[in-house]
């Protein structure tokens, strides 16, 4: 018996492999799939760094920090928490 | 269930900790607006829906079983005020742009690249180059397509699970993994052509 069948149906290619990236990120792909992909990136010179740069954005992504709440912003909130506050007192639920 | 990272100022504004509400909503604030934005025509309109869902929270606080997170709970009761308040009805994803991700003339006939990326990961490591990337992000972020804007918005920015999302905006996980994969797929061309090309 030839090992041959027990190979992948074929080979991913770049145009495959970067519709692959996010499935790859949330490990959402099946473990043949994902052994595909992995065995691609291993020979590929370029995919390998499309990989890089998604997981870049991410990190990017992931690094936007909210504003700082300023004094204006937290004097708007304590008010609309004033508000609720005191119309619960004239209505409570 | 992961520890609910909001778990003590929630316990703090049951209290009734003014202070502990300030800085959740501060939290929150922009996420909430950038997603109110793509329900109602306009930013006062958004400003208004996002304000009442912080009412609606107060309201609820009292009786939040925390069975989810809070930042689910909360972005259900904002997608919820904003369905009422906004001109778009939403329920299904639709196909927005299903073309490859990468354009074809990238590839040669047999799919492989013939015009590779360029490099540019590794610079993203530099905290001054970050700093830039990560403001010009945010815009890009904001020119998305709506539903992927959400998703990036909740997944990425917000750090919110896969299932959070899904369960915000009630959407399946592979309907959210598509959103995904568009929209993180157009931030690495926005990025990528502030490095040079935008391939």
């Amino acid at each position: 018996m030839s090992r041959l069948r027990f190979r992948p149906r074929r080979d991913v290619v770049c145009r495959e492999a970067v519709e692959l990236v996010t499935d790859y990120l949330e490990d959402a792909l099946s473990q043949a799939q994902r052994r595909r992909f992995e065995a691609h990136l291993a020979h590929c010179p370029d995919c390998p760094e499309y990989l890089a740069q998604l997981r870049a954005i991410v990190a990017l992504a992931g690094s936007i920090t909210p504003d700082d709440l300023t004094p204006g912003m937290r004097e708007e909130f304590v008010s609309v928490y004033r508000r609720w506050r005191d119309d619960e007192a004239h209505d409570p639920v | 269930m992961p520890e609910d990272p909001d778990s003590e100022l929630v316990s703090r504004v049951r209290a009734g900790d003014e202070g502990a509400f300030a800085e959740l909503a501060g939290k929150y604030q922009g996420a909430m607006l950038s997603i109110a934005r793509g329900y109602v025509p306009s930013s006062a309109v958004a400003e208004e829906v996002v304000q009442e869902a912080w009412i609606g929270v107060l309201r609820g606080i009292g009786r939040f079983e925390r069975r989810s997170s809070f930042r689910t709970w909360l972005f259900r009761i904002l997608v919820n005020r904003a369905i009422s308040a906004g001109v778009r009805e939403r329920r299904s994803v639709p196909v927005e742009d299903m073309g490859p991700v990468v354009d074809a003339s990238c590839f040669d006939a047999g799919g492989t690249w013939q015009a590779p990326p360029e490099a540019w990961a590794d610079q993203v490591d530099d905290k001054v180059i970050a700093a830039k990337m990560s403001a010009r992000i945010l815009s890009a972020i904001d020119e998305l397509p709506l539903q992927q804007r959400e998703v990036v918005t909740l997944r990425d920015v917000q750090g919110l699970s896969s299932g959070e999302v899904c369960a915000v905006l009630d959407i399946s996980n592979a309907n959210q993994r598509v959103l995904l994969h568009r929209g993180r797929s157009k931030l690495r061309q926005v990025i990528g052509s502030e490095f040079g090309r935008g391939r």
